[in-house]
């Protein structure tokens, strides 16, 4: 079936999509298979130097002494920027403009806060000279006891939590909740910290010309990262033009311009040539952000009838010493299971790390593993399917606020998932199953949800005399296929088949589309795009309808529907004048207009909007080594309005693996008595390799949401990380009875319960 | 101290004059040859988004030294399409959407290609997933790429078969 898009603002350019919803393959799969795919670090400007960070090996302390002359003593060395060598900056990089300018190491001192941390530059004509020159820099350290782990300090409450969030939220009566349950659960669970690891490194090619610079640099957030660049060197943001049509993966990590980006446009600056910086994997590890390590203490309580009458969520977690950024764990707790009592809190502790940053669902994805864990933990204790639990303790309006929802088909999800999962036949004490090989099974559930969020972004439309058309706006492909989706958003804005039309995306010189964050890109710039094409369209209109020479003289009131390349008159659309036809008469090579994407304030005022989901896992363990094995998940997700189903299928397993990858595999370990990360790579910090990720399934769930934004569309980038992590950890527990709360689930927590 | 090697990259001689014996192949090719399609991942063998064919066997290119390469046949990203002609596995990977940032693309496709001409996975799922387990993915497309593999080694061994009757 055809969707078709309303231009419910607007109802006189009613128009019908035919590229929104089709499967289609990537606009950019061609580069990217036959390597032409061009990344930053792919970029040789004439003359390119490379610079090659040396990092602090210890966590907390300060640089004694560089033995810069070793380095520059290494053939090919062309010089070393230090705290003493450097060029000036405009701005202190510490110093803390909004809350979202994060402070950075910009050789500003010779104080080391984290492991990993910048404490010079080397730069030489070649990659091997500059990497030989930063080991030569050999130094030495006054060194601190570095301050490591959940109870390395004092907590306390943070004024905020994620973007704003406040730190408590109180909903109802707690006491009243405890006293009126007859079932009472408490158990806490640990997150460790994680890293991004996108495959591609932070890398930048800096190119100076006068106070103009040129920058290959992968970034989520193009004019964002224009803005502190510009601030921190003291030019104006548009003299800063940012290359970056390729991201090699971002989860957050890319969000904003990070302290190795700038130390490459400040090598460049030293130097007088262009440079390229490129991280090396183990670099990764600290000043490029990380998923903050949380203590998760969740006390529930329930009726006889299993319905709940309390949930106390309280999350304890790490941040930086020198800055703030609080994952807002216990927040998943506000909008997922109806209670009259809800309560979630935060308290925060200071560590010598890097600061930590939003990871792909920051605070859901951590929130939501304790959460089900602890949902499912109930449902045992109240002799209740977990499914059956969830049903009972169903939101129906957005338990925390009392809006009701935007949009809701989690039941249908719930229904769908467990009915391709074959959920019905599963035994409610665990233990029970076994395989034809003498694995012991498990089948665990946890429920998704993602807000659906919008930002602002901006497009620009053009129709040409020959009828083509133009999109422009400035959006980032991370991997997601904003490339694809925005193309197909576009063609329909614009009334155009896709190869009538140009897609132009990826650099700053472009309209600001906002950040590639929150899972809110597509909604954001599509509804740019819509609005842009829909300006485009109403010149269009405006040219011909007055025209008498014109077939659509005097359909002003009527109006027009835009469709193929040609506008038609509404009330009979035999009655229609191509795009060319009317730049043609009215003797103009082309015609343009702006669209901006935004929330609608009203609409959020008056609804609670979020996506949802449910997943479900089978595992299998051996019963005498402890081995877990992932061997089925499913998920049905709800998510408005679908652009690209072949896309946000991979989206979506993207993110369920990335749930797998919580509750079995990925983990920052963290040496307590040096506060260096033992595992700084890709062999010792574990991401799911293919054999890791079992055949997986699917299912989109129609939702029509006419309040989220113009096309519908709820975002699919994080959901799938919430609610598979929870789900894969029940299976565990199911397959084993034992529970095990410290995440990742390790052999060694279940080989000794298992014997 | 000048080090010249020859290799014959996507069937193309070429001496290569090497003044320093630290290069690595994945050095070599991205940033002396203008070959980039050759990603670093970690540089340390352990993500394998610098999978090449040398000698027609699948290596990781950050781990080899270009110097004891000398006349060894390479076949990179680069090499794999005839024109426009994609090759089957690159084909298949975005039929089955294998990919998602990409980064790791072209070591995996590298990588297919040599498990493929290995013949030790055949059209079994569980063996394709274990013989790319070399090559990581953040996004996870495994799904995808273990799909593409698959169908490419059928198109590939039906091509064979037609050739030869």
């Amino acid at each position: 079936m055809t969707p078709e898009i309303n231009l419910t603002r607007d109802p006189a350019h009613l128009r019908h999509g035919s590229s929104i919803g089709q499967p289609l393959t990537r606009t950019d799969g061609v580069l990217k298979v036959t390597g032409k795919a061009r990344y930053a670090a792919d970029n040789h400007p004439p003359g390119m130097l490379y610079a090659v960070i040396a990092t602090s090996c210890i966590a907390r302390g300060r640089v004694k002494s560089l033995d810069v002359a070793a380095a520059k003593r290494h053939p090919g060395v062309v010089d070393v920027m230090t705290p003493a060598h450097k060029p000036e900056l405009a701005e202190d990089p510490d110093a803390k403009g909004n809350p979202f300018a994060f402070r950075m190491e910009l050789l500003q001192s010779d104080e080391v806060r984290y492991a990993n941390q910048a404490i010079a530059v080397v730069i030489a004509e070649t990659l091997e000279a500059a990497t030989e020159g930063a080991a030569l820099l050999s130094p030495r350290y006054q060194v601190e006891i570095a301050r490591v782990g959940l109870d390395a300090g004092e907590p306390y409450a943070p004024p905020v939590v994620g973007i704003g969030n406040p730190a408590e939220v109180v909903h109802g009566e707690i006491d009243a909740g405890f006293a009126a349950a007859s079932k009472l659960t408490d158990a806490t669970y640990e997150t460790p910290a994680q890293y991004h690891n996108a495959m591609e490194p932070h890398a930048i090619v800096a190119v100076w010309d006068g106070d103009k610079l040129f920058l290959d640099t992968p970034s989520q957030g193009m004019a964002i990262a224009q803005g502190r660049i510009g601030g921190l060197l003291g030019i104006p943001p548009g003299n800063i033009h940012i290359n970056s049509p390729f991201l090699g993966g971002g989860f957050g990590s890319k969000g904003l311009v990070s302290g190795p980006q700038m130390l490459g446009i400040m090598a460049a600056r030293l130097v007088g040539r262009p440079v390229n910086l490129v991280l090396r994997r183990s670099q990764m590890y600290g000043p490029v952000g990380h998923r903050a390590s949380t203590r998760q203490r969740l006390r529930l309580g329930a009726d006889d009838a299993g319905v709940l009458t309390v949930i106390d969520h309280h999350a304890r977690i790490t941040t930086s010493s020198f800055d703030d950024f609080y994952e807002p764990a216990a927040d998943a707790s506000h909008t997922l299971y109806a209670s009259p009592a809800i309560r979630t809190a935060h308290e925060a502790v200071r560590v010598d790390t890097g600061t930590p940053l939003f990871m792909r669902a920051p605070g859901e994805a951590t929130g939501s593993i304790a959460l089900e864990s602890a949902i499912d933990e109930m449902a045992f204790a109240c002799g209740i399917d977990p499914l059956d639990f969830r049903l009972r303790n169903y939101a129906e309006v957005e338990p925390t606020t009392g809006k009701p929802f935007s949009s809701k088909a989690l039941r249908q999800c719930y229904a769908r998932g467990a009915e391709r999962f074959g959920w019905a036949r599963r035994p409610l004490a665990p233990r029970q199953m076994r395989d034809e090989n003498g694995f012991l099974v498990g089948w665990g559930m946890g429920t998704a949800t993602f807000p659906a969020l919008m930002f602002q972004g901006n497009a620009r439309a053009v129709i040409r005399a020959d009828g083509s058309g133009v999109m422009e706006s400035g959006a980032h492909d991370m991997g997601q296929g904003a490339w694809t989706a925005l193309t197909q958003i576009s063609a329909d804005a614009l009334g155009l088949d896709l190869g009538e039309i140009t897609f132009r995306s990826g650099t700053s010189d472009l309209p600001d589309a906002g950040i590639a964050g929150g899972s809110a890109h597509t909604a954001t710039v599509g509804a740019a795009i819509h609005n842009a094409g829909a300006a485009v369209i109403a010149r269009l209109a405006e040219l011909a309808t007055p025209d008498e020479r014109s077939p659509l003289f005097g359909a002003g009131n009527a109006g027009v529907v835009a469709r193929q390349g040609r506008l038609h008159r509404r009330d009979d659309e035999t009655r229609s004048e191509s795009y060319a036809e009317i730049l043609a008469r009215a003797g103009l090579a082309e015609i343009d207009a702006s669209g901006t994407g935004a929330a609608d304030p009203a609409a959020q005022s008056h609804y609670a909007m979020h996506a949802h989901g449910a997943v479900f896992a089978e595992v299998k363990v051996d019963p005498e080594l402890g081995q877990i094995r992932a061997t089925r998940l499913v998920g049905a997700f709800a998510a408005g309005r679908i652009i690209n189903p072949r896309l946000v299928q991979s989206q979506l397993f993207g993110g369920m693996i990335w749930g797998l990858s919580f509750a079995l595999h990925e983990e920052a370990v963290m040496d307590h008595r040096s506060g260096r990360i033992l595992n700084a790579n890709l062999a010792e910090y574990h991401v799911p390799v293919n054999a890791d990720v079992p055949p997986m399934d699917v299912i989109t769930v129609d939702e029509h949401d006419p309040h989220v934004n113009a096309l519908g569309i709820k975002g699919v980038g994080e959901i799938g990380i919430t609610g598979s992590a929870g789900a894969v950890a029940n299976a565990v527990w199911h397959a084993t009875g034992i529970r095990v709360r410290r995440f990742p689930i390790r052999i060694e927590e279940l080989v000794t319960g298992l014997s | 101290m000048n080090h010249s090697i020859s290799l014959t990259i996507n069937g193309v001689l070429r001496e290569v004059a090497l003044a320093d014996p630290r290069v690595t192949l994945l050095d070599l090719l991205r940033e002396r040859l203008d070959l980039t399609g050759t990603k670093k991942g970690c540089d340390r063998g352990q993500c394998g988004a610098c999978t090449i064919l040398v000698d027609g066997r699948r290596i990781n290119s950050c781990l080899a030294l270009a110097l004891s390469h000398d006349g060894a046949e390479i076949t990179t990203i680069e090499g794999v399409a005839r024109g426009d002609q994609l090759h089957p596995v690159q084909a298949a990977f975005i039929a089955h959407d294998g990919f998602q940032c990409g980064f790791c693309t072209p070591g995996q496709i590298m990588s297919a290609i040599g498990l493929i001409e290995e013949g030790q996975a055949g059209d079994d799922p569980e063996r394709v997933r274990e013989c790319m387990s070399g090559n990581l993915c953040r996004c996870g497309a495994y799904s995808g790429i273990t799909e593409a593999v698959l169908e490419a080694h059928a198109n590939m061994t039906a091509a064979k078969q037609r050739r030869s009757a």
